[in-house]
This record gives C-alpha cells, sequence and structure tokens, in this order.
C-alpha cells in the first residue's frame, strides 16, 4: 500500500496572529536592551539566562501543558508562532529550547507526579535547562546499540559509561537519557534500554566539553562513574524505551528550526541586492522564497495534524527531511548570488561573516537529531517498503 | 451539459447512478501493469480540505468517470484516440468542464475549491483532454457574466509574454504561443488589451488562424494568430483583474495537476518496486531504491502543499494581494522543481520499462514537464518573486512568508 500522505492548507487561527504581534514587539526590545544581536548568529556565548526567565514570565515555555504545571494550556499552533519568530530572530533559545520542544513532554508523558510538581513548573519559568543523552562514542543512528550501563542498586541504580554529543550538557541541570538496564534479546534487539531523568552537576559526572569546526563548544563528553540515579527517576517502562522513543519525534522532526535555521543569510541577501535587482539575482531570491514558503506550508500542515491528535510521522519525517537539507544548501546558494553583489552594498560586511558561520554550521543540519539516511529509512517505511 | 435548471450536485448524481462499467472495471482489474489512483486506497479524514478530500462528490464524480473512460492503461494503448470523445462527453454530461460557470451563466456553479480539487484529480489521471482549459475559459468569461457556449474552450494568451491587443473597431489581434489545446477549442476566452485597458472576450475559434504543435507530454500545445479577428462578446474586465491574475490561476490550474501527476507516479513506483525483482530481491528492499522513493515522496508532498496552499489562498483570498501572489507563484515554481525531480526519480526506479511507449509513467512524467512550461515557466515566475520580494525589503521578507 502507498500511503497517502497529507499536507492540508491549514492556516493559522487569527489568536496566533495576536501572539505573534506581541512576541514581535518582545523581541524588539529585547534587541533595543543589547540582550541579543539578530544579526550575529555566531555570538559566543549563546546562554543568555535572563533572556531565558523573561520568555518564561511571559508565558512562552511549556505554553501547552497543563496549567497545573505552569503551562498555559495553548495550542500547538501558537507555540509554533512563537519558535518560529525567536528562531528568525536568532534569539539564544539554547537554555530552554530542549527542554520547552522535547523534555518537559516527556516528562509529562512518563515522570511520576511528584516529579512532574517539581520540575515541569521550573522549565515554565526558564529557571533551567535539559540535554539529551541518547548518542554514545559507538552508538549514534543505532540507538539500541547504547552501552552505557544503569545496574539495579538499592533504591536505584548505578550508572557506568560515556555519552557523547550532548548538547548544552555543560550548563544542563537535568539530562534525559538512555541507559541499559539488561542485554537485548534474541528476537528483540531493541530491548534492554530504560529512559532516565539524571540530575546534572553532581559528583559522578564529568562534563567534557568538544569544539565544533565552528568555533563553538556547545556539545560535550559526559561520562558517568558509579552515577547514583534514584527509582522514582524512571521514565517510563523499563527495559521498553523503544516503545517511548518514537512517538515523540514528530514534534522534534518538523518544527520552524528544521528549515530556519540559516534563514537570516537570505535576509541579508535581500538586503545587499537592494530594492531594484538584477533578473538573476531576483530568479534567484524568487526560487528560494518559493521553497521557503512550500516548506513552512508543509510544516504548519504538520502542527495543525499534531494539534488535532494525529500522529504524522511519515509527513513529520518529510518535512525534517526536505527542511534540513534546504537549509544546508541555502547559504551555498546564497553565496552564488552574493557574487554579484555590489562592492557598495552597505550590510557587504555583514553578509560575508554570516555566510562564512552559515557554511560552517551547514554540514551538521542534517546529522543532528537524525541524519536524512535514518529519516528516509523513516520514509522508505512508511511508504511500505521496508 | 446539464439542462440550466439542474445543479452541479444534482448532475453529478444523476450521471454516478446511470453509469455502468463495471465489466469495463474488471477487466482493467486484470491488466498487469498497476492502475493509478483510482485504485489507491485514500484514508478517509475529514480536514475541512476540499482539495485533498475524497468524499468530495464533484472528485469523487469525476474519478470514476476517469477511471471508467480515462484509465491510462487503457489509453495508453488506444493508438486511434477513441477515447478521447466518449470521455469529453462524459465530462459535459456531468457539467465538469464548466464547474465554475455560474448556473446563470449557462455553467454548473461549483465553487473555486471544489474545482481545484477536481483538477487535482485530473492530474492524478493525467487527464489529456481540455477539461482545465474549458475550465480556465469558462472562469476568466464568468468574471464578466459571458455566458460559455459548449465544448471545448482554452484560453488566450497562455503566456506572460505574449498580448492580444483589442483594436479600436473591436477586433482582436495579435498571437499567443504554447496555448493548450488551441486546435481541439469551439472557443477561446480572451484577454486583451486595448485603449480604454483591459477586455475580456469570447471569440469563435474559426477566426484565427492556428499552427499546430505539441508539448513534451504530446498535449496540443498550439500559436494562435488572430488577425483583426471578429469578437462575439467584449466586456470590460473588472477593476483590477490582469493578465498576471490570469497567468497565475492558470498556474496554479497547472500546479494541482503537477501534484496529481507526481501522487500517482509515487504510487505507480512504490508499486513497482515491490513486484520488481533484480539479485533475487524484490528491489524495494536495496536502501538506495528506498531513499530515491522516499525523495518522490517529498517532491510529491512539496508540490501538494504548494499546490493546495495556494489554491485555498485563491479560493479564500478577499483581494488580489502580495500574499496571494506568494502563493500562486510559489507554487507554480516549486511544483515544476518537483516535477523534475521527482519524475526523474520515478523514471530511475522504473528502469528501461519506463522508458518505453507502453508503460503508462510518461503519460505522468511527460505531463508534468510540460505543464511547467504553461502560464509563465518556473524562471518567469521566480524573477517576478523576486522582484517583489526586493522591492518590499528584506526585514518585509519573513513577515510575508510568516502571514500564510
Ligand atoms: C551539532 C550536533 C548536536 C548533537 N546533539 C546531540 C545531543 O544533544 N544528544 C545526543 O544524544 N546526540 C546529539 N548529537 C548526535 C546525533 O544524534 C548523531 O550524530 C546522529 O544520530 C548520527 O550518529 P553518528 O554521529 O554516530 O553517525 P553514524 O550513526 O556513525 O553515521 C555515520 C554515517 O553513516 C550513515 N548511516 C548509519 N547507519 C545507516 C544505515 N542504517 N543506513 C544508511 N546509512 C547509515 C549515517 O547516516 C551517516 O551518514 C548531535 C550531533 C550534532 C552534529
Amino acid at each position: 500500500m502507498t500511503a497517502a500522505l497529507r499536507f492540508d492548507p491549514i492556516r493559522l487561527p487569527e489568536k496566533c496572529e495576536q501572539l505573534r504581534k506581541e512576541v514581535r514587539a518582545f523581541l524588539a526590545e529585547e534587541i533595543a536592551a543589547g540582550t541579543f544581536d539578530p544579526h550575529k548568529p555566531n555570538r559566543e556565548d549563546t546562554d543568555v539566562p535572563e533572556f531565558s526567565r523573561k520568555v518564561g514570565a511571559k508565558g512562552w515555555l511549556g505554553m501547552t501543558w497543563p496549567k497545573k504545571y505552569g503551562g498555559q494550556e495553548r495550542s500547538f499552533l501558537e507555540r509554533y508562532v512563537v519558535t518560529e519568530e525567536m528562531r528568525v530572530a536568532n534569539a539564544p533559545t539554547r537554555r530552554f529550547f530542549v527542554a520547552d520542544r522535547q523534555s518537559g513532554p516527556v516528562l509529562l508523558k512518563y515522570a511520576p507526579e511528584h516529579i512532574k510538581m517539581d520540575i515541569l513548573p521550573r522549565i515554565c519559568r526558564g529557571e533551567i535547562c535539559f540535554a539529551i543523552g541518547m548518542s554514545e562514542p559507538n552508538s549514534g543512528s543505532d540507538l539500541f546499540a547504547a552501552k552505557t550501563r544503569a545496574t539495579k542498586t538499592d533504591g536505584g541504580y548505578l550508572v557506568n559509561g560515556t555519552k557523547i554529543w550532548t548538547s548544552s550538557a555543560h550548563i544542563a541541570d537535568y539530562m534525559i537519557a538512555i541507559f541499559r538496564t539488561s542485554p537485548p534479546t534474541k528476537e528483540n534487539r531493541r530491548h534492554g534500554l530504560t529512559q532516565f531523568l539524571v540530575k546534572m552537576k553532581q559528583p559522578g559526572i564529568q562534563v567534557n566539553p568538544i569544539g565544533q569546526i565552528t568555533g563553538q563548544y556547545e556539545f560535550n563528553e559526559v561520562v558517568f562513574t558509579d552515577f547514583f540515579v534514584p527509582d522514582d527517576h524512571v521514565l517510563g517502562e523499563v527495559d521498553g524505551a523503544w516503545k517511548q522513543a518514537t512517538s515523540e519525534l514528530a514534534y522534534e522532526r518538523s518544527g520552524p528550526e528544521r528549515f530556519l535555521e540559516t534563514y537570516y543569510v537570505l535576509t541579508e541577501l535581500v538586503r545587499a541586492v537592494g530594492p531594484n535587482p538584477d533578473t538573476r539575482s531576483a530568479e534567484g531570491i524568487g526560487r528560494l522564497v518559493a521553497q521557503l514558503h512550500t516548506m513552512r506550508r508543509m510544516s504548519v500542515s504538520v502542527a495543525g495534524m499534531l494539534q488535532a491528535g494525529k500522529e504524522p510521522v511519515v509527513e513529520a519525517s518529510i518535512v525534517k527531511d526536505i527542511g534540513t537539507v534546504w537549509e544546508q544548501q541555502l547559504p551555498h546558494r546564497v553565496r552564488d548570488l552574493a557574487a554579484f553583489v555590489e562592492e557598495t552594498a552597505t550590510n557587504r560586511e555583514t553578509l560575508e561573516r554570516q555566510l562564512d558561520f552559515a557554511i560552517k554550521t551547514a554540514p551538521k543540519l542534517t546529522i543532528q537529531g537524525g541524519t536524512t539516511e535514518v529519516l528516509r529509512g523513516i520514509i522508505a517505511r512508511g511508504l511500505g517498503l521496508r | 451539459m446539464p439542462p440550466p435548471q439542474m445543479g452541479l450536485r444534482t448532475a453529478l448524481v444523476r450521471t454516478m447512478a446511470f453509469s455502468d462499467h463495471r465489466a469495463q472495471e474488471d477487466l482493467l482489474k486484470k491488466t498487469w501493469h498497476a492502475r493509478p489512483s483510482a485504485g489507491r486506497v485514500l484514508p478517509k479524514q475529514n480536514t475541512g480540505n476540499a482539495v485533498a478530500e475524497s468524499d468530495n462528490i464533484i472528485v469523487e464524480t469525476a474519478e470514476k468517470i476517469f477511471a471508467d473512460l480515462a484509465d491510462p492503461q487503457t489509453i495508453n494503448h488506444d493508438k486511434k484516440d477513441a477515447w478521447k470523445a466518449p470521455l469529453w462527453q462524459a465530462l459535459s454530461d456531468a457539467g465538469l468542464p464548466l464547474s465554475w460557470v455560474p448556473e446563470d451563466c449557462g455553467g454548473s456553479g461549483a465553487d473555486l475549491a471544489d474545482g481545484f480539487a477536481l483538477l487535482n484529480a485530473a492530474g492524478r489521471f493525467a487527464v489529456a483532454v481540455p477539461l482545465a482549459e474549458t475550465m480556465l475559459a469558462g472562469w476568466l468569461l464568468a468574471q464578466v457574466k459571458i455566458a460559455s457556449p459548449g465544448g471545448e474552450m482554452t484560453v488566450l494568451p497562455a503566456s506572460p509574454k505574449d498580448k492580444i491587443t483589442l483594436n479600436a473597431d473591436g477586433s482582436l489581434s495579435g498571437r499567443a504561443r504554447g496555448v493548450p489545446f488551441a486546435k481541439v477549442a469551439k472557443h477561446f476566452a480572451v484577454l486583451a488589451h486595448g485603449n480604454g485597458g483591459v477586455s475580456i472576450v469570447l471569440v469563435d475559434a474559426g477566426q484565427a488562424r492556428i499552427e499546430a504543435g505539441l508539448n513534451v507530454g504530446y498535449d496540443h500545445s498550439d500559436t494562435v494568430t488572430l488577425d483583426k479577428a471578429h469578437a462575439i462578446t467584449i466586456k470590460p474586465a473588472p477593476r483590477g483583474f490582469d493578465q498576471t491574475r490570469l497567468m497565475l490561476m492558470g498556474g496554479v490550474a497547472r500546479s494541482l495537476q503537477i501534484a496529481g501527476a507526481l501522487e500517482s507516479m509515487l504510487d505507480i513506483s512504490v508499486r513497482y518496486s515491490n513486484e520488481r525483482v533484480a539479485f533475487e530481491k524484490k528491489i524495494s528492499k536495496f536502501q538506495a531504491v528506498q531513499h530515491n522513493l522516499a525523495r518522490l515522496a517529498g517532491e510529491s508532498a512539496a508540490a501538494l502543499a504548494a499546490a493546495t496552499s495556494a489554491a485555498d489562498a485563491i479560493a479564500n483570498a478577499p483581494s488580489f494581494n502580495d500574499e496571494v501572489f506568494l502563493e500562486a507563484a510559489a507554487a507554480k515554481i516549486r511544483c515544476a522543481e518537483a516535477a523534475e525531480k521527482g519524475g526523474g526519480i520515478a523514471h530511475q526506479v522504473h528502469g528501461a520499462i519506463g522508458f518505453t511507449s507502453e508503460h503508462i509513467l510518461h503519460r505522468y512524467s511527460l505531463r508534468a514537464l510540460a505543464w511547467r512550461d504553461d502560464f509563465g515557466s518556473e524562471s518567469h515566475w521566480a524573477v517576478e518573486l523576486g522582484k517583489l520580494v526586493a522591492n518590499r525589503g528584506a526585514d518585509e521578507l519573513w513577515p510575508l512568508v510568516a502571514s500564510r
């Protein structure tokens, strides 16, 4: 059977547009106050705790969660608007982004009540930062090869092993990690991994920063040595993490951050060519805008389906596949066109500086959060090919 | 044509009730090539989207007619084009070519969204009769309440580069290239420029000189020359209505057809990959093939999203503004790109069999490529969209994109 792919022309409701105005006004104020510079995606310090707390105070973190946990019970489409406006403004979202998008929803679903009551409101206030501990030195795309062990002991588990590429681990207060609690079985090689909540900044955890080709330090090696995790920090079924891993990925895959990561170079190119572009620039810009618009319409469509309680796994993977490949190519297409920009363009230096950074960023975009090849495997499964 | 007092829905229900093609269907089921979308299992979900909805009665009727009388496999073996007349007759009996013409102008008064959904379905069958063209012509004439005559029609011009002139004596002059199905049209709906501005004109096809041509999909794409041609009816276009609007409407129609063709190309490619064996495996088990098909799914999805979004924008637009321009131009650009990339993959997956005239794949792949050229190519619209974006300024780009 061929899956019928659905991308209905969903429009954001009116209340989203009101919210968008509020977000833009807030960001403009923060830019004016010097909290961040929207033209500098390559700033050294992307962790800005006071910005995180201000966003929390606005009620824009955990906005879809129940009120009793500090949420606002607003829609995914409203969250979508906040996310895309922050991304386009190059706002420093590092501190709260993972918690808001991924970790919070996992806790909502699998954490015991007292932990939810403790942690979720702090995420909503923008106070705490989360990391994701999936990858290991010998387990990347093949998640189920993870070896970091959690061995049962009195009242909890002792963890030994190494996670790697862990974004933000150096600033994180918590990590949601996958550890091996049993060996895989013959019938099911995915069996034996358990999801845990890990409190960071404690003895038994060592975080070693790893430099990236962009010059930034944003991911790390995290070494666990006889690190104790209490029983109530188990998230979901022991040995059954494989059942929990897939559905939440739909949220991770199809958001605006999956095609807007290098968007700033397009804005800057439009600025550089000015109001009367030559034919080549106009054609190049027109195509890029058409592609951008199409992806955003696809992404909004998936957000609408999520809001309606559906699980558009294949559609979400398609958005991420097309979106990440596009944002990866964008700096190079912009560079092609920038070759013809007048020497006198006032923002020439800004454009060149941004291109340098975007070109260095580009390779990671089709690797982080699941490679292109892995995504295409998921799409192929959805098409009934595997 | 349904009698004028009968609405489209009534006419459709009647058509469905009277058609009995079961024997034909049984026969078709036995053919060894994959059937296209008629056999596709679309999960029924009500999402409020007319274009994607399969319980839309207009689409359902059309799909039934296409399945019965325009099955790509049957058509492909019919070297004498004997299928064309019965198909056109059935479509006309159901009132579909004049979907966008109000009942008081001789049409069946469907809304824009239903008509767009119909065009998407026509694309899924790579329908090669002037259904889209007659719909567009009827729509153009209806802008100024000129009643549509029966029979095949097409619109002039069909390219942003061509202009037709309305002379002071009320005759028309000019040349329009690449006019789809001009050769078989009985009438032309013309957008003409005169001293008093833009007019919409109904012309008998006999008034024109036609040099027949074929596009890469083997459909008529003709050069029409009007030399002081006599008009049947001339009316000034509504305020603000111009050639750009006609081109974008035509472009969205083509976008929906391309998206439909890609859906079918994905469908038949996936099926074929699950049948064809090489190296003692189904080729669908090779990762390279899987990834190619995943990319085809992506192109098909992008085309569908862009085209249905543009259709939705036009169907619900209070006015023709920059936002609608973005939607319509982007759809044509992105769908044209998808036609190239997606169609290329469909061929690659099929190997040599897909390169034969015997196989139905080319009915979709070549038409999708041909449709790129009508009503302004993607290069044309990219330049126009780029100019619009540059003119609004860098800081207005995101607000424009986000407004959709
Ligand atoms: C900037 C950045 C931030 C990251 N942040 C985090 C984080 O916070 N937490 C975390 O847990 N991880 C993080 N990662 C790790 C990321 O999830 C992995 O890099 C990714 O899953 C790929 O794993 P790998 O690097 O081990 O590559 P491998 O899995 O070794 O893959 C290498 C190549 O082989 C291909 N390949 C592998 N298997 C197959 C297959 N079955 N079929 C076809 N091709 C295959 C891959 O597609 C890739 O091209 C981050 C990575 C980056 C780049």
